[in-house]
């Protein structure tokens, strides 16, 4: 177990955190300031995916698929909220998650029709492969080191407009207080469509960077979208900051569990025994991480004011 | 006084059709109808469980796959060490179902609103993948149950007891649950739905109700889950996949919520519309789907609330 083993794996949890940072960026919003449950965010995810590289494959072009996959996800994101999510504000929570449950069941199957349900693989452009050099003679893949600087890049620009923009005060304002906000002669309803539509873009964000490095299939949302839960659950529901945070953790544990948990045990237990606890045992971390935070602190890390 | 006739006229008449279904679908030579509706059985335990803890408890689970998987887990992993007995594989699947039942809702029970749904959703996830690591018990292509479990007097193996087994079991878990909720235990759970804070204010703290309603929930989830291994002999991580939770949850509502029949009564709608749109289309989803979220927004009252009131 080498120092540069343990920081590229280090690196590739903060490249996992990155994209579940951008899932729950959009997805804390949404929660927080309109109190809605949506299941369907892991669509978007999904949908951002398969526009991508089939506008990419068509136009051969990596950047028309970009283009395509936040565009389209934009498209879709405010479709949903008008046609689906408008009709469920006023509604419990329950009805919500059933909802946007038959939204997930339509969107799965409707990519399985349309693209088939085996994985679908797409290339990188030859600017993007190869290798970073890092100093200590580590080299890491060019495209993960992209990832990870869009998706900080994104966050910084989220703080910006959150904290320093009109649109953002109105975002925090709504949040804490709708009926205020409604009664002081904003537009509510378009503050909605524009947010989650922006939220749906956020998702697609990630659903296009993931073409390369994950599987691209139908469900390929939900996977992520559960690992998401578990980080607005320790993030705190409606704070960017709280998303932030709480996703460079679960990336990062994640990634080094699965990485190094199996070796470290093996130097206590026997192989056998650490060949079996090692997975299993990885694969629970961030759930138990979570029943952690919410013993010790049961609104999140960073509760969002309001 | 009617809507109460009309709750038994509702029952009588789900109780004859079951009781006559196997002799009727044998003399008309459509056998493989007593397996389908075994299956439809077994997941209205699942959903009368459910109905208990969601319909008059309020608390929007969205994990209740879990006990269906460690219910089942119990039974195909006793069967793989040669434990066979029945009696002694289901206690197991029912109290280790009350166990994680008990732990998920230790840290869940606690919350509420959106919280607990992703906490449930989340915890059923960690038991899912629980199951595709464990390569011993067949990791991600599940474990094969050599044979039912064994009972007393009853032979699992044949589809006609085996049918009479579960019909006895799914009446005994809804008038379980009637019982639970029309006592002073199930008065307090429903008080603390309609109203949490005059609940607290007359001394009732909702947390120790909802938690043990969550545990017997659980652990009637195990015993359908184990009941679903001897359907299909046969395990899988899927039986805990999320979109079975939420299948659960769907035949709650479809039925009526806090009703006592509309879990049975879901179950049977949710099971049937799935068969008869996947033998129309192979993609059959992308019309249930719509149709879900439809029901959703125009029939909250179920399919019970057109014959009962709701009780909470």
């Amino acid at each position: 177990m080498t120092f540069t083993l343990i920081f590229e794996q280090l690196l590739n949890g903060v490249q996992l955190g990155v994209m579940l940072f951008l899932l729950a960026a959009g997805l804390t919003l949404v929660l927080g300031i309109m109190n809605v449950v949506n299941l369907a965010h892991g669509s978007l995810y999904m949908i951002g995916a398969y526009l991508a590289i089939t506008a990419a494959q068509w136009s051969d072009s990596y950047l028309v698929g970009v283009a395509a996959g936040l565009a389209g996800t934009l498209l879709v994101g405010m479709l949903i909220e008008l046609v689906a999510l408008r009709a469920l504000y006023r509604r419990d929570h329950l009805d919500q998650v059933l909802a946007t449950f038959g939204l997930i069941l339509f969107f799965n199957e409707l990519v399985a029709m349309l693209w088939g349900r085996a994985a679908l693989f797409a290339s990188l452009p030859a600017y993007l492969q190869g290798h970073l050099e890092l100093p200590g003679g580590a080299s890491y893949p060019l495209y993960r080191a992209v990832i990870i600087a869009v998706g900080l890049a994104v966050a910084a620009l989220l703080w910006y407009v959150v904290t320093r923009t009109r649109l953002g005060m109105l975002i925090r304002a709504g949040a804490s207080n709708r009926a205020m906000v409604a009664a002081l002669g904003v537009n509510i309803r378009l503050l909605y469509t524009v947010v989650f539509g922006f939220g749906a873009a956020l998702a697609g964000l990630a659903g296009l960077m993931a073409g390369q490095i994950y599987t691209v299939q139908p469900g390929m949302g939900e996977l992520i979208l559960i690992q998401v839960f578990v980080v607005i659950v320790i993030g705190g529901i409606g704070s960017i900051r709280g998303a932030l945070v709480g996703a460079l953790i679960v990336g990062i544990v994640d990634t080094l569990g699965r990485a190094f948990l199996k070796p470290l045990l093996a130097t206590v237990l026997s192989s056998a025994a650490a060949n079996t606890a090692g997975p299993a045992l990885a694969s629970m971390l961030i759930y138990l991480l979570m029943a952690l935070v919410l013993a010790l602190r049961p609104a999140g890390l960073f509760p969002a004011r309001g | 006084m009617r809507a109460f006739f009309r709750e038994y006229l509702l029952w009588g008449t789900i109780i004859v059709v079951l009781l006559v279904l196997p002799a009727v679908a044998t003399a008309l030579g459509m056998g493989f109808y007593i397996d389908v509706v075994r299956r439809i059985m077994i997941f209205a335990i699942a959903a009368i469980s459910l109905n208990l803890i969601l319909g008059y408890g309020g608390l929007v689970s969205f994990g209740h796959a879990a006990y269906l998987g460690t219910g089942g887990y119990a039974v195909a992993i006793l069967a793989f060490y040669g434990i066979h007995n029945g009696l002694a594989q289901w206690a197991v699947a029912i109290g280790a179902s009350a166990l994680v039942a008990l732990a998920i809702g230790a840290v869940s029970v606690r919350t509420s609103g959106i919280y607990f749904i992703m906490i449930t959703l989340a915890f059923t996830q960690m038991l899912y993948y629980l199951g595709i690591s464990i390569e011993e018990y067949g990791g991600d292509d599940g474990i094969r149950l050599k044979m039912r479990s064994q009972l007393p007097l009853l032979d699992l193996a044949d589809p006609v007891q085996f049918y009479y087994l579960l019909l006895a079991l799914m009446l005994g878990a809804a008038y379980l649950t009637h019982r639970i909720v029309s006592s002073r235990f199930g008065m307090a759970l429903r008080a603390a739905k309609s109203n949490e804070a005059r609940s607290r204010a007359i001394g009732f703290s909702p947390y120790p109700y909802r938690l043990a309603a969550f545990a017997i929930a659980g652990a009637m989830g195990g015993l359908a889950g184990a009941l679903l291994a001897n359907q299909t002999s046969f395990v899988t991580p899927e039986y805990m996949h999320w979109t079975r939770s939420g299948e659960i949850m769907f035949m709650a509502i479809l039925g009526g919520m806090g009703t006592s029949a509309g879990p049975v009564l879901g179950a049977l709608a949710l099971l049937a519309l799935e068969d008869a749109l996947s033998q129309w289309t192979e993609h059959w989803q992308v019309i249930l789907g719509p149709l879900l979220v439809l029901s959703v927004l125009f029939f909250k009252r179920g399919l019970a609330g057109l014959f009962q009131k709701p009780d909470a």
